[in-house]
């Protein structure tokens, strides 16, 4: 089944961490494995914020040597970074397994994604001037918690709530996906992308990575593909409902956007709260109402709708 | 197979082909007093009111309080600020006057037979999902699958619809002030819809019998959908419907457009199980 949900403040700042988390607590029941947050912050000029982890939850749990492991793979990923001549501004772990680097790079973001994964079980979750991406294993008030994400500032920001289907219970499985290797670019998805196996070929043969057999990935993999070539984001996402076959509704994130698309069968629900101020959607209008308990109107796109909007 | 009799409800125009085959149906006689109560229905006063605030209520607790109070005899109950929860009001098997101020979530008073119920927000998908009579009225937007096998009463929704509006309707009436989505009527078995604004794509798709009148644009016809002829009954039903719920047509209910099955894939009913398989 599966929960998405999106906020973006048209006139500044707010506590995009908090609504997020609230607006992703009530999604719990349909899907509580594990949430997911792509969050956008004020963006600093000349740096990224690169969030990634070494290892997977579960893996704390198995083998005398894992914790040895894990530092010696973060230490790893320190000395690549040196290596490609990135630096450091700040070094925070999250947890013991996932980190949050600000860097200054200004060189083959691609290059450095693919050199710091190659280093075992590491996976880059994002890199962006302002967004940061958080997913782990637990509702949303757990993760929220794990990583701090209350009280968190930023424009806009989309989440997941996930119930596994397809693809395993772990951090690589969960949302939001990263659209790798472009920087503020994020996808959450509900449904299931029935072409998933063909497309994934496609891309891979193009030269793109995927970190997960989790469908959803697809989507990011593919706008990054398509704004890679020059397409605009709405247009790159009319697209998809041509290309991309199934029953879906998913929301795109960029560093200043945040974009909705439906199928041609309109068969995944998505809520949407529109005002001067504020745009806010979800797969269930209950959740609009935890940052907006007031009376508001309310509306769901139709089929084979495309949406964006801009901070 | 036993004959069926002319009944009171083919006097009033709802039952217009001549059943034949192997099709089974009893008719609704309310001439017989037993259909309108159920085994424990409450006796409940429409003048006795009551009104409370669901905000920090769950939906199981504001349905046991909506069943405790009509069994304190309150048949006239305002739910305030029920805040897109779902499931509620679902299962009102008796006459009540019920109103939520605000709106509600999915499968909102689904499974009812016989409550009078004002919305005034909007609701989510599958309201009135199965509903057998009473009235349903939805004061802003309503989500997709509104009224899912709607079996009778009337379904009113004052803005727009999602899609998948009246699938399976096997009775009973839906009335949409606005637009509905794609699929709308799909899979329709009797009964009537009323859009007067735009319908999506495939309106009526493989539907087996019913009627769907149209104020707006149609964007396309679903399999064994067609246009009909507007008859005097049609234009005076709906005039009479719509003023009842202060609802009108765009363009007037003599510029709607009428669509009825085709019924090509109609006698699928009448085959052996041999001949299905044939043909599946």
């Amino acid at each position: 089944m599966c929960g998405i949900a999106g906020i973006i403040h048209r006139k500044g700042a707010a506590d995009i961490g908090s609504e997020m988390t609230a607006m992703l607590q009530s999604l719990k029941h349909r899907g509580p494995d594990s949430t997911g947050f792509a969050v956008y912050g004020v963006p600093n000029k000349n740096e990224y914020v690169m969030r990634f982890k070494v290892a997977e939850q579960e893996d704390l749990a198995k083998g005398f040597q894992i914790h040895e492991t894990v530092r010696e793979r973060r230490a790893e990923v320190d000395s690549r970074l040196a290596g490609l001549g990135v630096k450091i501004i700040e070094a925070k772990d999250a947890t013991e397994y996932a980190f949050r680097y600000r860097i200054q790079y200004d060189g083959d973001m691609k290059q450095l994604a693919d050199f710091v994964e190659d280093v075992e079980a590491t996976e880059i979750l994002s890199m962006g001037s302002g967004l940061e991406l958080i997913k782990d294993l637990g509702d949303a008030t757990v993760v929220s918690d794990q990583y701090k994400l209350k009280g968190f500032k930023g424009t806009h920001a989309i989440g997941h709530t996930r119930m596994a289907t397809e693809s395993d219970v772990d951090i690589r499985s969960a949302h939001p996906y990263w659209a790798y290797p472009y920087h503020d670019i994020s996808v959450v998805h509900n449904g299931q992308l029935t072409n998933y196996w063909i497309m994934r070929r496609q891309m891979e043969r193009k030269g793109f990575r995927f970190m997960s057999n989790c469908d959803s990935e697809l989507l990011a993999v593919y706008l990054a593909d398509k704004l890679d070539n020059g397409i605009q984001l709405e247009d790159a996402m009319r697209q998809s409902i041509d290309e991309i076959d199934g029953v879906f509704t998913y929301l795109v994130a960029t560093s200043d956007s945040l974009g909705m698309a439906k199928d041609c069968m309109a068969a995944k629900p998505m809520v949407l709260f529109e005002s001067d101020d504020l745009v806010a959607m979800a797969s269930e209008e209950v959740a609009i109402r935890q940052i907006m308990p007031q009376e508001i109107d309310t509306f769901d796109p139709y089929d084979s709708e495309v949406r964006v909007w801009r901070s | 197979m036993a004959k069926l009799t002319r009944r009171s409800s083919h006097e009033q125009g709802l039952h217009t082909e001549q059943l034949t085959g192997r099709t089974q149906q009893r008719f609704f006689d309310f001439t017989e007093e037993e259909n309108f109560l159920y085994p424990e229905a409450y006796d409940v006063d429409f003048n006795k009111r009551i009104e409370f605030d669901a905000a920090q209520m769950d939906n199981n607790a504001i349905n046991l309080k909506l069943r405790e109070l009509m069994s304190q005899g309150y048949g006239s109950i305002v739910v305030k600020n029920p805040l897109a929860k779902h499931s509620l009001g679902v299962g009102i098997l008796q006459r009540l006057n019920l109103t939520f101020e605000g709106s509600l979530g999915y499968f909102g008073v689904g499974l009812i037979d016989g409550p009078n119920v004002r919305v005034t927000g909007r609701v989510g998908w599958s309201c009135a999902e199965n509903m057998m009579s009473g009235t349903v009225v939805i004061e802003k937007n309503a989500g997709s699958t509104f009224g899912a096998a709607l079996r009778g009463g009337d379904l009113v929704c004052m803005g727009d619809v999602g899609s998948r509006t009246g699938i399976d309707q096997k009775g009973g009436t839906i009335l949409i002030g606005g637009r509905t989505g794609a699929f709308s009527g799909f899979m329709m078995q009797r009964g009537r819809m009323v859009v007067l604004g735009d319908a999506g794509k495939n309106l009526g798709d493989s539907m087996y019998d019913g009627t769907i009148y149209v104020g707006g644009k149609i964007e396309s016809l679903g399999v064994d959908a067609v246009p009909a002829e507007m008859t005097e009954l049609d234009r005076a039903w709906l005039t009479r419907k719509l003023t009842q719920y202060g609802l009108k047509a765009p363009n007037g209910v003599e510029n709607m457009t009428k669509i009825v099955a085709g019924k090509q894939l109609w006698n699928y009913d009448n085959l052996e199980p041999s001949e299905k398989k044939l043909i599946l």
